[in-house]
């Protein structure tokens, strides 16, 4: 894509070739109205309001494209009547309800409405039945509704949950009458619009999706919105603070809607979580998890004492990556004058996955983050579960499959019926569990650069593959000579004769014909179907760019080390870019700051887990922390950016912060400490208050900074072992949290409702003697634990899913590192 | 625009002149003239026979508040009230929040929830006298008349904040059954002719 020079009224405008030109004008500040159209979605072509004279000719600015030189305007006589005689149509039978209405006046119905000046109202229709409908956690109301699309383009664009679509409305055709008289456009629009109204694919009437709520985010009337919202607060009596979801390594922008709780009651309380949907997509917990607030500490002076004693006396500090980096840091510092051993399991597992991809790649980091994902056309993924450890990753590996025209490989032992989902271009690859190292390998052979490749590793793959002959039955068209006999009318006589006519004719013959072809093993080893390579050269068509992401499965993998290599390898080797996708909030951040250690020492202090004397956020421990929500500070996320996010509620108690202080630190706040975050590890010198939080019109992230991507010194050893034969078979399962769960916080909001327990599904359930409700133990070497089964329909096949969510569960005492175990399971 | 008129900041020249005051006396002899003059002037004899002129006539102008109290006028702004519907007696507010948005004195707060009819509901509304500055304008932006102000006008109350929630401003059901609600004729009511400008909108039935 090239730079050209557009002039939209009058002004010179700088833009990419290709790009469409209501993003242009949004780029430069040039305001074309616009109602369907979701930047990074394909349009909709609903409203039809963005009309705009391109070389004098009218065309759509959100489908059209910019060519050098071209000469724009916005508008002209006749685009106002469109747009005007449009705006009416919307307004047709609209209920005058704006007061009750949830969108409170941020409606662009009403905007538009005022913008094009309707002052009265030419059109009508009869109405039909509209009454609102229940689906779960959202409430969709017909009668406001302007059938926009804009859930249904979100929802498939880049969701990939393809929940929503137009289902007839059953009402009256637009009269006649108005074809003549109404604008073109207006009239088309209406027509379309008479016919539907916004469904359900499942054809009940209850949502069954991965509930991220995106489609009442987009909404633009009030037609979609949260159940839990509904009739609560006007947008306008709420104050937004910018902030950053806390959730999940993916550092989503969010604001924290808030207002007082009551008229008794004046704290503060979080009513809805919003975002910037053109530009950033939230999932379920990040959208609805957000009251998971410490809402009842208070200053315990005698805790705090004995938090400040229990420092004295601790050599370990044990914490989970669900922490800011400026607390990393202060843990560090802590580290340095007083010598702690710093343990957290998790994020030493990442640490030390990111060291040996860094010995290898010669960079800190790894090259790719999610936001070019977005617009990569070929990514696979191994090692991750992708859309319950990130939601996000799936987003942009959605988006890059329905908008970019993309296509992909998904590796996971856990067969993903939402991944499969998505888009017929993506291709799943069922493989065993201690398998990823053959994923990664597969992946070298079939796109590895061989004259560059290591040469054993040449060799290596090729010991793999053979020639074999098949038989194909190929199906030819054969030319074949009929003699037919035909009546025809003799000229000269008039009478009907019969004559002999030869025709020839095309028929289609099924031979059968052997062929030899390359026989790959690997691809039998990992289990992947007969037509996978046909599918792959398929779907390899006009592909320019790769994106592999890896994921948490890796990290405690076994053979983790060998694992990083190979990743760092398939970097090196394969026009492949890569993500290694952090497994908790900060994780990341940690690696980065923190020097962890193994194992703990004698007496532990538990910063949001278990420990001699706990600091716990969630309100259990022996004093009271500040949860994610009620901090600010900065979180670094996968997209290597390092975020800051605010207090969106207050806090009575204690933190981190002041006990170091008792302990002979001096730092007023503890963002104090952001700018001393380590420049060694790429992190910036930037105070926190200097850290911005929004998008730019052109979708420039304007959020924190971004992590330098330090070099550091390569060795020339780019051996790697040769894959274990090894796999997990019989009953396996796997440590992951179930859609919108991630942790003891996400447990802990009212609106997620997650039961917690063993997650089977629903395939297993029926082909096993296990049903929905029963109480069972699961027994591995490591322990057991005993929950009821949770029947799960965003899973299939037989491994069992044990979430972490839970607290008392304590499923992580089952595994020893790697996310998958075999295990026996029995009712009791 | 030209910022010279905000850039001259001389306020003695132009329409401003200084009063004519007599200079303060400076030393003690000329401080006890000056007490001693305003003391005997005489007129507080003046205010004093008016007081004494007017009680031998017996001609008395003034109202026996609070026995007795003087109509008050249709528009005027006291505390305020919420109406019922004329069709359905139910309540007209509908919990837009309109008025809590406009108080410019910041005394209105409004909770709201969806009923078990799937509707809006005020759940709780109060406005604290104690701050209202009567202006009106939660009366005028009130999209259903719903809230107004009455003519009741007596605050007096033990504290400053003084409260008054849904309940007390809302008409009481037998005055509304009877037919006695009264119609706020002040801001944010109708005003005449309104009729002849609204626009019709076409209907298809």
């Amino acid at each position: 894509m090239s730079k050209i020079v557009i002039n939209i009224d009058g002004k010179e405008v700088e833009t990419q070739e290709g790009e469409y030109l209501l993003n242009a004008a949004r780029a430069n500040d040039i305001f074309i109205p616009a109602i369907c159209y979701l930047t990074r979605c394909s349009p909709t072509l609903a409203c039809r309001i963005c009309l705009v004279e391109a070389d004098g000719k009218q065309v759509y600015a959100c489908n059209a494209k910019a060519k050098d030189g071209m000469n724009i305007t916005t508008s002209t006589e006749n685009i106002q009547k469109e747009r005007r005689a449009i705006m009416e149509v919307y307004d047709v039978n609209h209920p005058l309800q704006c007061g009750v209405c949830d969108q409170s006046g941020e409606c662009e119905l009403q905007n538009y409405t005022l913008e094009m000046g309707v002052d009265s109202q030419s059109y009508a229709i009869k109405d039909v039945d509209r009454s609102s409908h229940d689906w779960g956690h959202l409430h969709y109301d017909p009668g406001l509704c302007i059938v926009c699309e804009r859930c249904v383009t979100a929802c498939k664009d880049m969701i990939g949950d393809n929940s929503l679509k137009t289902i007839p409305r059953g009402g009256d055709k637009v009269a006649d009458e108005f074809k003549a008289e109404m604008p073109k456009d207006a009239y088309a629009m209406w027509n379309k619009l008479s016919k539907s109204v916004i469904g359900l694919t499942n054809g009940t009437d209850v949502l069954d999706c991965t509930s991220c709520g995106e489609c009442a985010a987009v909404c633009p009337v009030g037609a979609l919105v949260d159940t839990h919202f509904m009739y609560k607060s006007n947008a306008w009596e709420l104050k937004q603070i910018p902030a950053t979801c806390g959730h999940c390594s993916a550092g989503c922008q969010i604001s924290y809607d808030v207002k007082h709780t009551s008229i008794q009651n004046p704290q503060e309380k979080i009513y809805r979580v919003m975002n910037e949907w053109n530009y950033v997509s939230l999932c379920g917990a990040g959208r609805y998890g957000f009251d998971y607030q410490n809402a009842t500490a208070t200053k315990d002076e005698a805790a705090f004492k004995a938090a400040v004693e229990a420092f004295k006396k601790a050599d370990t500090i044990a914490f989970t990556s669900t922490i800011t980096n400026e607390e990393a840091f202060l843990l560090q510092k802590m580290k340095e004058k007083y010598g702690y051993k710093l343990v957290n399991p998790e994020a030493k597992a990442f640490q030390t996955f990111l060291k040996d991809y860094s010995e290898v790649s010669g960079k800190k980091l790894y090259s790719s983050d999610l936001e070019r994902v977005h617009t990569t056309n070929f990514i696979v993924s191994i090692g991750s579960a992708l859309k319950t450890d990130n939601p996000n990753a799936r987003y942009a590996l959605n988006n890059s499959l329905t908008v970019s025209k993309g296509a992909g490989i998904y590796f996971h032992p856990v067969k993903d019926p939402i991944i499969e989902g998505l888009a017929k271009s993506i291709m799943t690859v069922t493989h065993a569990p201690l398998q990823e190292e053959i994923a990664l390998y597969l992946l070298l052979d079939l796109f590895g650069d061989k004259e560059k490749l290591p040469k054993d590793i040449v060799k290596y793959l090729a010991s793999f593959h053979s020639e074999k002959t098949i038989t194909v039955t190929e199906t030819i068209k054969e030319k074949v000579v009929e003699k037919v006999v035909e009546k025809k009318v003799n000229k000269e006589t008039g009478e009907e004769e019969e004559v002999e006519v030869e025709k020839t004719k095309m028929v289609p013959k099924k031979v059968k014909k052997e062929v030899v072809v390359d026989d790959n093993k690997l691809l039998t080893l990992l289990g992947a179907d007969e037509k996978f390579m046909e599918t792959l050269e398929k779907n390899l068509k006009k592909k320019e760019t790769f994106a592999l992401m890896v994921g948490p499965d890796l990290y405690n993998h076994p053979k983790s080390k060998n694992l990083a290599r190979l990743v760092a390898l398939v970097e090196k080797y394969t026009a492949f870019e890569t993500v290694i996708i952090p497994s908790l909030t900060n994780t990341l951040g940690v690696s980065l700051i923190c020097e962890l250690d193994d194992a703990r020492g004698e007496y532990t202090i538990g910063y949001n887990t278990d420990g001699d004397f706990t600091l716990s956020a969630l309100g259990d421990g022996d004093l009271d922390m500040p949860a994610m929500n009620q901090q600010e500070g900065t979180l670094t996320s996968v997209n290597k950016r390092v975020n800051p996010t605010n207090v969106a509620i207050g806090y009575n108690g204690y933190e981190l912060n002041d006990i170091a202080n008792a302990l002979g630190f001096e730092a007023q706040n503890v963002i104090d400490y952001t700018v001393e975050l380590p420049t060694a590890a790429g992190f910036k010198a930037e105070a926190f208050d200097n850290l911005p939080n929004h998008y730019e019109n052109d979708g420039t992230e304007m959020r924190g900074y971004v992590l330098e991507n330090v070099a550091v010194k390569a060795s020339d050893d780019e051996s790697v072992e040769k894959f274990s034969d090894d796999k997990l078979e019989g009953c396996i399962i796997y440590l992951a949290n179930p859609v919108r769960q991630f942790s003891s916080f996400t447990h802990k909001t009212t609106e997620l409702d997650e039961q917690s327990g063993i997650y089977m599904s629903e395939e297993y359930l029926a082909s096993s003697d296990f049903n929905e409700g029963d109480t069972v133990k699961v027994i591995t070497e490591s322990g057991s634990l005993t929950a009821n089964i949770v029947s799960d329909n965003k899973i299939q096949g037989s491994i069992v899913v044990l979430p972490t969510f839970d607290k008392n569960l304590n499923s992580e005492a089952l595994f020893s590192g790697y996310r998958f175990t075999v295990a026996s399971i029995e009712k009791v | 625009m030209s910022l010279e008129a905000f850039n001259n900041r001389n306020v003695t020249e132009g329409d401003y002149f200084l009063c004519d005051i007599e200079d303060y006396p400076q030393d003690g002899w000329g401080k006890f003239k000056r007490v001693v003059k305003r003391t005997f002037r005489g007129e507080l004899f003046v205010g004093l026979w008016v007081v004494m002129r007017e009680m031998i006539r017996f001609d008395i102008h003034t109202i026996q508040y609070p026995q007795e109290k003087m109509p008050i006028g249709p528009r005027y702004r006291a505390v305020h009230q919420m109406k019922r519907l004329w069709e359905s007696d139910t309540e007209r507010c509908i919990g837009c929040g309109l008025c809590e948005k406009i108080c410019i004195s910041d005394c209105i707060r409004i909770d709201t929830r969806i009923d078990e009819n799937s509707r809006k509901e005020v759940s709780e509304y109060t406005i604290n006298l104690g701050r209202c500055i009567f202006c009106g304008y939660c009366a005028e932006v009130c999209p259903e008349l719903a809230i107004t102000h009455g003519g009741e006008y007596e605050n007096a109350s033990e504290q400053r904040e003084h409260f008054l929630i849904y309940e007390d401003m809302l008409t009481p059901i037998d005055t509304m059954k009877a037919g006695k609600q009264l119609e706020f004729e002040g801001f944010g009511s109708i005003t005449p002719h309104e009729d002849e400008r609204v626009k019709k909108t076409p209907l298809a039935y």
